[in-house]
């Protein structure tokens, strides 16, 4: 354990040493707690007490979704919150891939992983001191910009029903079970890339393609052909668990010494 | 023995059928305390082979026991107790020299990290930059935090790929004069380096390789397998007939003259020069002075790599 905390300790005095990606860290979050706000405020204003069924907008498969509690404005916002759901759940694939994609090849190109490879580390704390390391403050900005987001809806005025809605399982599930799901898939994804190539930035591009599923489920939504609903979030947080593990044997297998130490390609 | 090897060899295949023989069948033995140097042309399979001897990369063949454990089976053991100065010194930049090394105190698990990361920072005179960020370090303060580095965990074999390659005279010597010290403190030492006056003057040993072991012995002996022992007088002119004079005393292997000078190639000069020189004032020569030719380190260099040029490169 205590190799997998000095990993963990290097990785994070290294990365937050970098002001790009610190600035990363912190900017898309702020954003991804802003535009939501920002949003629900103006849906929230002028759509008074009509019926849930006279929002044209809002996909007919979606208005099962609203209780028989919300109006037309609660059930927009309802609409619009499961949008950003989405975003939210997108948070902790993109914060840890730019930390784990660079994680090992960028070692390689300083030349810094030889020596580090020469000590007694074990091949495993190693792997558990960078994904770790990557994953930590994915988890924890994910669920702290929620956190915000939370603090933030009363202020802006958006009425109990929907709040609770928030606070229901499919969210909450999204949020603290979801959400660090995904952040351990991606950063083994963006780490094994990252020991397969020769190029930090090849790392990046190609780790950043995870996003690619949860935008095509955020699109798919915005076109009524999915709705996120508890059934379908309880399937997706199982795929997720079955990749997870997948994901990590699939790292302690190919990530060896010798491998990434003498493997370009 | 704290270094052994058998047949080591190492294989790296690029692509399918096409293999590069970096290491083949290297059979060593290092002493404790012994410093042995490891000479070769680039590529010659240096670097690799230290990678092997610290269980960096896995050997194609043959087996090696380092520090008395055996390759492969306790690599964890053999990376304790070894330390490694690698080619590149790969430092984290970002990070100060202080931080760099308390990480791999930890790795190493070394005991009492605050004085050992103090004793060799002075001892290396990096002490009152050690809060300044590795970025801003030159090359030499590089390498030198490199040896701090491989010092540690007080490691029984230390493997210096290249320690000086690169740094200034001044900055070589200060690294040379250091790891005399890591010998008389008795430091088992294994090192590459491509400055033949440095093995000259720090080996023990020489190994002079080239994917294969051509030569190893101590540089005094490899002088003598290689040249004899020669013996140069200084005369004031030559008379042709002192070449067979001087051929004609016993023991006397080979005589040349080079301009006004007589190259004598004897088994045992100490006791063979009196003689020489009796004959030659016998004969009028004017003996202006006679001293041992010494040849360097390098010209057993090329000399070993010039024999072993075709057999290397045919195989
Ligand atoms: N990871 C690798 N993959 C393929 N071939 C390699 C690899 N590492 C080394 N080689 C090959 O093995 C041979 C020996 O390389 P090595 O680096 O051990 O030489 P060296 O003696 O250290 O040379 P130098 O003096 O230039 O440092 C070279 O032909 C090199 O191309
Ligand atoms: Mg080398």
């Amino acid at each position: 354990m205590k190799h997998v905390r000095t990993i963990i300790d290097k990785e994070w005095a290294e990365v937050f040493q970098n002001r790009m990606v610190l600035l990363t860290m912190i900017f898309i979050p702020v954003f991804f707690v802003i535009l939501p706000l920002v949003t629900l405020y103006f849906t929230g204003q002028g759509m008074g007490g009509n019926s849930p069924a006279d929002v044209a907008d809002v996909p007919a498969e979606f208005l099962a979704v609203c209780g028989p509690d919300m109006n037309a404005g609660d059930c927009m916002q309802v609409y619009m919150v499961n949008m950003f759901l989405l975003l939210f759940m997108m948070l902790p694939v993109i914060i840890p891939v730019t930390i784990a994609a660079y994680s090992v090849v960028g070692e390689k190109t300083t030349r810094s992983l030889e020596p580090l490879l020469a000590t007694p580390i074990s091949t495993f704390e190693l792997l558990a001191g960078k994904s770790l390391a990557a994953a930590i403050p994915a988890i924890v900005t994910g669920w702290g910009s929620f956190a915000i987001f939370l603090l933030g809806l009363p202020l802006i005025g958006v009425s109990p029903a929907v709040i609770r809605y928030i606070l229901g399982p499919t969210w909450l599930l999204a949020v603290l079970v979801a959400g660090p799901l995904m952040a351990i898939a991606a950063v083994n994804f963006a780490l094994f890339i990252s020991s397969r190539v020769d190029d930090p930035r090849v790392a990046e591009q190609i780790s950043v393609v995870l996003v690619v599923p949860i935008l095509a489920a955020l699109f798919a939504q915005l076109a009524g052909i999915i709705v996120i609903d508890i059934f379908m979030m309880l399937s997706f947080i199982g795929a997720l668990a079955l990749i997870d593990i997948g994901m990590i044997y699939l790292g302690v297998t190919i990530f060896q010494r010798e491998n990434i130490l003498t493997r370009w390609k | 023995m704290m270094i052994e090897t058998y047949q080591l060899t190492k294989i790296f295949t690029i692509k399918k059928s096409d293999d590069i023989p970096a290491v083949v069948d290297l059979t060593l033995n290092v002493r404790e305390g012994e410093v042995f140097g490891f000479l070769g042309p680039n590529g010659a399979g240096k670097t690799t082979t230290i990678r092997m001897l610290t269980s960096l990369i896995g050997p194609t063949a043959g087996s090696a026991r380092v520090c008395g454990y055996t390759l492969g089976a306790d690599d964890q053991n053999i990376r304790r107790s070894v330390g490694i100065l690698t080619e590149s010194p790969g430092m984290y930049d970002r990070l100060s020299a202080l931080k760099n090394l308390s990480i791999y105190a930890s790795l190493y698990d070394v005991g009492d990290v605050e004085g050992q990361l103090r004793k060799y920072l002075q001892m290396l005179g990096l002490w009152s930059r050690r809060d300044d960020p590795v970025g801003s370090f030159s090359k030499g303060m590089r390498q030198k935090l490199a040896i701090c580095r491989a010092l540690l965990h007080e490691p029984r074999v230390l493997f210096l790929d290249e320690p000086t390659s690169g740094l200034d005279p001044e900055a070589a010597r200060l690294v040379r004069t250091f790891i005399e010290e890591l010998r008389d403190q008795g430091r088992t030492i294994f090192m590459c380096t491509h400055n033949l006056n440095e093995a000259d003057h720090l080996c023990d040993r020489i190994g002079i390789f080239r994917t294969r072991l051509i030569e190893v012995d101590t540089p005094q002996n490899l002088r003598l397998k290689l040249f004899g022992r020669k013996v140069v007088f200084h005369l004031r002119a030559v008379d042709p007939a002192w070449l067979s004079l001087v051929g004609g005393v016993p023991g006397v292997q080979d005589v040349a003259q080079v301009e006004n000078k007589l190259l004598v190639t004897a088994e045992d000069p100490e006791e063979i020069n009196p003689k020489i020189i009796r004959a030659l004032v016998d004969a009028g020569a004017d003996v202006r002075f006679v001293g041992e030719l010494r040849h360097s380190l390098e010209d057993i260099y090329m000399q070993t790599m010039n024999e072993n040029h075709t057999e290397v490169a045919g195989s």
